[in-house]
């Protein structure tokens, strides 16, 4: 019997189409338009003025405080305007445009790194620059990767946990990432492990991906401390609580983090970002986006430069289909359904995904039949019928007590209501006050 | 037999006694004393418990002017300044005189003129939707439609109109209280000064995009073109971020900045009708068409397109013959 986590969860369809389509190259898109507001936290600060020309990697907005991060140009070019730009929130925020020089050569060059297992920096180095290289968690949180490493001295830290569980359906960035750089990641498994003084490190795969299991089975066998966990498939496996309970069966605490259990986890994305910073100072400026949906054309899991529009993806799989509907940043269960095709790709896009007509309906909400599918479904123990009911009644400090912010958002309640009812809208409203009734109490 | 009645009697008439004299002692050891005063002042205010005073409720409103000694910062807008000079008089306290205001919403973006771009799935309220994203439209400042201000308003002094799809405020019955302007998370309502014919100039639009950007979206959004600032002559209109605001202070109601705004996104509301020179051109164009429509159907019945292209020819003569007028 596989590991998994013992609460709730469920199996949607895995529509993985794209598993089996190597990442390719995107073309270089004429305009990039890269946001500042890429991660959680504080905005980057914009260093780079109007018609200033840029390289590729050079920071072109600075890290605004400490939880927040670097940003990178992804091309060669010329910052043409700084202007606001609706992004993946559905608002319009800073956007710095850069026109691509199409005369210079560095944009085309299609760099292929060797593999360097050597490492040569020492454990503080590893950090700080993983801090410039404007490193976030490339999962879909877009937490910075450098907070999660600056461990306070005396925390008791045993276990690096490797995320490549890719429990949403459709995506396969993360899988095809897994088969294709296999080795980096390990070496870049390594690299965190010496940068935490860890000794274990387990890499957690959900089932359906044997191929990438029996791969990094085969080159761990090398490799000591690290280990890895084939586990049973399960939709919001890929949430750091239930990752961790899966792999190590420890309970992270309510509103704690995974570190207050002695465990750091990271996404194989990120892991590949962290390989190439420091082995080959290659700042996050690109990433694979999976670029999906039923009635594309083509498909495919693609390299695409941070700050391209998605209407170049969109041109790049053969445009969209007929009776397209919805277009979704992220998978069908945690994605957010994005306003225009102009909205650029950032740090955190995982996938793009083309939904037809009758797929996107949602259906007409009913009353609430008190089935109890909810409940039984939400992975971290939740009643999500109350908790709807609460923040819709404007009860937030009862849904306070309710535990309502340790929702991790997996919409696994709304997915299985027989009555369509708007279970995580609702929620995730009731959460967005709560917290703000929080920080203005403190 | 007249013993057992007897018993029963005293039995029963000796704990009502009882019972009458414990109840006695509690009723005079547990006393709350409540100045009657509060009571009083209770009987004066409206009873709407609307909190538009701050206050949760009438009676608690009524206790904190009671209990505070410096009353002139508090004020029951929907009383207004009759309810509160009657409390002032009951309680000996100075209260300060506040101009009647009533709510104005700043939006005109009806479906004809901010067409929808996008479509919203989830629940239709206008907290959830801003929470997702900007809103159906392409203007991420204008209203939502989802009639969050209408479902809080406890005067029915709200509507929803669905052919615009905006809230429509009735003022006769808007009592000021302030509930629409906290529900609504665009800060699209604005309380406004209310004088005696109600005549209010204001900004209908809260966009503070570039001009273009603004237009596009909404044909009716302030574009920021500074024309209404630069013909108000008493310095009640200032420019912020693109975006016109109208100072009721300074605002002599003149109606000078109506008239210039090339969007049409000043709103001048209750004014008698005044009869602008676009209406008279436009007139000419309809009287113009009319004839040759009469004459068409006079000669023949000819077809619909020729007449179009004839209109179309008509308006392009008329334009060049008025070439300011853009209607």
């Amino acid at each position: 019997m596989l590991k998994t986590f013992p609460k709730g969860g469920i199996h949607p369809p895995e529509n993985k189409i794209t598993s089996s389509i190597g990442i390719k190259r995107m073309t270089v898109p004429k305009v990039v338009n890269v946001p500042i507001a890429q991660h959680i936290g504080i905005p980057a600060e914009i260093v780079v003025d109007r018609k200033d020309k840029v390289e590729i990697g050079q920071i072109i907005a600075k890290s605004g405080g400490f939880v927040s991060s670097n940003i990178h140009s992804p091309v060669a070019g010329t910052v043409t305007k700084i202007d606001q730009i609706i992004d993946t929130s559905g608002y319009k925020k800073q956007c710095i445009v850069i026109r691509t020089d199409a005369k210079n050569e560095a944009n085309f060059e299609e760099v292929t790194y060797p593999l360097l297992k050597e490492i040569k920096l020492e454990p503080k180095e590893i950090i700080q620059r993983i801090s410039d290289f404007g490193i976030v968690g490339l999962g879909g949180a877009t937490f910075p990767s450098q907070v999660k490493l600056n461990v306070k001295e005396g925390t008791k830290l045993d276990c690096l946990i490797i995320n490549g569980v890719e429990c949403e359906p459709y995506l396969t960035a993360d899988h095809r990432l897994m088969l294709e750089k296999a080795e980096e990641i390990v070496v870049g498994i390594k690299i965190l492990m010496k940068a935490l003084h860890l000794k274990k490190a387990v890499i957690g795969i959900e089932n359906n991906k044997k191929d990438a299991i029996s791969i990094f089975k085969n080159i761990i066998k090398k490799e000591d401390g690290i280990q890895v966990a084939a586990l049973q498939v399960k939709y919001p496996q890929g949430g750091e609580k239930q990752l961790v309970k899966a792999i190590l069966g420890r309970e992270v605490p309510k509103n704690g983090l995974p570190l207050d259990v002695g465990v750091i986890v990271h996404n194989v994305g990120t892991i590949f970002a962290i390989y190439e910073a420091i082995q080959h100072t290659k700042p996050l400026t690109e990433r694979v986006v999976t670029v999906t949906g039923k009635h594309l054309e083509t498909p495919s899991n693609f390299w695409v430069k941070i700050g391209t529009p998605i209407k170049d993806l969109i041109a790049e799989v053969g445009g969209l289909p007929e009776g397209t509907r919805k277009l979704v940043n992220g998978g069908p269960m945690m994605g957010k359904a994005i306003k225009n095709t102009d909205v650029p790709v950032t740090k955190g896009t995982s996938g793009i995904l083309v939904i037809s007509e009758d797929e996107a309906s949602r259906g007409k909400s009913e009353n609430c039949i008190r089935c109890g599918e909810c409940v039984s479904v939400c992975p971290m123990g939740l009643e999500p019928h109350l908790l709807m009911n609460l923040s819709e009644k404007g009860m937030y400090e009862k849904a306070s007590n309710e535990d309502i912010m340790t929702c991790i958002e997996c919409g696994s309640c709304s997915y299985v209501c027989p009555s369509n009812r708007p279970l995580l809208d609702y929620i995730r409203f009731g959460k967005n006050i709560v917290k703000k009734l929080q920080t203005s109490k403190n | 037999m007249t013993d057992s009645v007897l018993y029963s009697v005293l039995l029963l008439t000796s704990l009502g006694v009882i019972a009458a004299v414990v109840l006695y002692i509690v009723s005079k050891k547990f006393y709350v004393y409540e100045n009657p005063l509060i009571a009083e002042v209770d009987e004066i205010l409206p009873g709407a418990n609307c909190a538009g005073c701050g206050s949760p409720g009438c009676k608690s409103f009524a206790e904190k002017l009671v209990n505070t000694e410096d009353i002139s910062d508090l004020f029951c807008p929907v009383g207004g300044n009759d309810v509160m000079k009657q409390v002032a008089a009951l309680l000996g306290k100075e209260v300060a005189e506040k101009a009647p205001t009533v709510a104005v919403v700043r939006c005109q973006g009806a479906c004809d003129v901010r067409p929808k771009t996008t479509e919203y799935q989830g629940p239709r309220t206008c907290a959830i939707s801003a929470m997702v994203y900007s809103g159906e439209t392409d203007c991420q400042y204008g209203c939502l439609g989802d009639g969050d201000c209408v479902a809080v308003c406890d005067f029915d002094a709200m509507y929803m109109d669905e052919k615009t799809g905006l809230p429509v405020i009735d003022t006769d019955k808007c009592t000021s209280c302030g509930a629409c302007v906290k529900a609504c998370p665009r800060d699209i309502i604005e309380m406004r000064p209310k004088n005696k014919r109600d005549l209010k100039v204001f900004v209908g639009c809260l966009n503070e995009d570039k001009g273009g950007i603004a237009k596009k979206s909404c044909e009716v959004a302030c574009i920021g073109c500074s024309k209404c600032e630069d013909v108000c002559t008493k310095g009640a209109i200032t420019m912020h971020n693109n975006l016109a605001y109208i100072d009721a202070d300074l605002c002599t109601l003149c109606r000078k900045c109506v008239d210039v705004c090339p969007t049409h996104s000043i709103i001048a509301t209750n004014f008698p009708q005044k009869k602008p020179k676009k209406v008279v051109v436009k007139k000419i164009i309809e009287k113009a068409v009319e004839k040759v429509e009469a004459e068409k159907v006079k000669a023949e019945k000819t077809e619909v397109e020729k007449v179009a292209v004839v209109k179309k020819e008509i308006v392009a003569k008329v334009k060049l013959e008025n070439p300011k007028t853009d209607a």
